[in-house]
């Protein structure tokens, strides 16, 4: 099982490598015709578990149930049906989220700002926007699957650095302010999703966390503030070997097989989402430029 | 020798850790225009929670609180808060308060910062017909969230 994960591994390495420096599709082909058992499942994108992670379930095995997974994985693509969701957006992506809201004036509220984490897996999928508004940080934590939600949209799609952003608490308000009205940047169809390499800058002392034990690429003046005594202190706390840690990355994860059996059974939903969204895109460019 | 009397003179650091909750002897920000607001941050000093009105003394968005702002005694109300909130109430980078009188009439009269849409729910439920009116507090708030 381990093995065949880790080879599994291996292969989704290869295949981002692959896509990163050439974007031709053949050397996908040749891996995963290698077995009969992929040949069936070639359909779906490996990188699903990227675009879509909430449809792979808690890999804690006391909280596994199977038919729980599968009914939240049938709620969820229920809840895409009925409203305008994306079909990707990662940590880093800028977000504009309309909820109706109870207590507002018009009864909707609209907030824009950057994704500073994803957490969460099935109808639990949660993500947190981060803004500065009026000189003023503000983050709002979103359920993804809230009945109350009425339009997400992305309105810059982009990756960061770092898996989590929460250094940007720390970092100078320029780095998290964006504007509230700001408009959609629609990337040409077809291509990567690009790495914004900014790195943000680091107020002075006190932080709210030790960044400089958590290996964050994002920041460019760490070094400036560190002691001596924190530079030791954080090597003496580096973890570099648990990349090799065989039973942490088997408990962390769900088997390569397993993913690709759920994402076979959400695929051709997904995909007519994602048809169906590019065709209302072309519906509402067209206008746009006669005008 | 002159970066040594310069800290000494305007101490730029504080010698407690900041509290995230707010109970007793909790920094907070004036985010109104009040006089005695105004004076208060400028010159480092932030006022302190003395006193939360509720019954388990921590507080919670909406809730009215008691400071110690340049020697005198003001109620404030809790506008946003650094702590985790639920989900869709926005949660902010300081705690933040707007001063009031005893009849929940604001001192200031402009809040320069934004103010959760919540607020509008909890400060009327809050209100007492013929007593405290908090609903005030909204009516100058620049920008709701």
């Amino acid at each position: 099982m381990i093995i065949s994960r880790l080879i599994n591994k291996r292969i989704c390495n290869a295949t981002a490598l692959q896509r990163a420096v050439s974007s031709t599709s053949s050397s996908q082909n040749a891996i995963t015709s290698e077995s009969p058992k992929h040949r069936r499942t070639s359909l779906v994108s490996p990188s699903y578990r990227f675009m879509y992670p909430e449809f792979l379930p808690d890999p804690k095995p006391e909280w596994r149930n199977l038919i729980r997974e599968k009914l939240e994985r049938k709620d969820m693509l229920a809840r895409r049906s009925k409203i305008e969701m994306p079909s990707e957006f990662y940590v880093g992506s800028v977000l504009a989220v309309t909820s109706s809201d109870p207590h507002a004036a018009g009864k909707t509220s609209r907030f824009v700002g950057i994704c500073i984490d994803r957490q969460g897996c099935g109808l639990r999928a949660k993500f947190i926007l981060r803004n500065v508004i009026d000189h003023q940080g503000v983050e709002v934590l979103y359920d993804m699957y809230d009945p109350t939600l009425q339009k997400l949209e992305v309105l810059r799609l982009e990756k960061r650095l770092d898996d989590k952003l929460y250094y940007l608490r720390d970092c100078l308000p320029e780095f998290s302010t964006f504007d509230l009205n700001m408009e959609a940047d629609i990337l040409p169809e077809g291509s990567e999703v690009p790495i914004n390499d900014t790195k943000a800058v680091l107020k002075p002392r006190p932080w709210l966390e030790r960044w400089e034990r958590q290996d964050l690429k994002g920041i460019s003046n760490l070094e400036e503030f560190l002691t001596p005594k924190m530079v030791r202190q954080a090597k003496q706390r580096e973890t570099p070997w648990e990349q090799y840690d065989l039973m942490k990355e088997y408990r962390r994860t769900i088997p390569a097989e397993e993913q690709s059996q759920i994402y076979s059974e959400v695929y051709s939903e997904l995909h007519q989402f994602e048809l169906a969204r590019k065709k209302m895109k072309r519906k509402r460019n067209i206008p746009s430029k006669l005008a | 020798m002159l970066r040594t009397s310069v800290a000494t003179a305007f101490r730029s650091f504080h010698t407690t850790t900041p509290c995230q909750e707010i109970r007793k002897l909790a920094r907070l920000r004036v985010v109104d225009n009040s006089e005695i607001g105004k004076r208060a941050m400028a010159e480092g000093k932030p006022p302190r929670c003395i006193h939360v009105y509720n019954k388990k003394g921590v507080g919670l968005i909406g809730d009215k609180v008691l400071v110690a702002i340049r020697g005198q005694m003001k109620k404030g109300i809790l506008v946003g808060l650094k702590q985790d909130q639920k989900t869709k109430v926005p949660k902010f980078d300081s705690n933040n308060i707007v001063l009031i009188d005893d009849n929940g009439s604001p001192l200031g009269t402009r809040i320069h910062t934004p103010i959760p849409t919540i607020l509008r729910t909890i400060l009327k439920e809050k209100t007492i017909a013929k007593g405290a009116d908090y609903t005030k507090v909204l009516a100058i708030s620049s920008r709701f969230l």
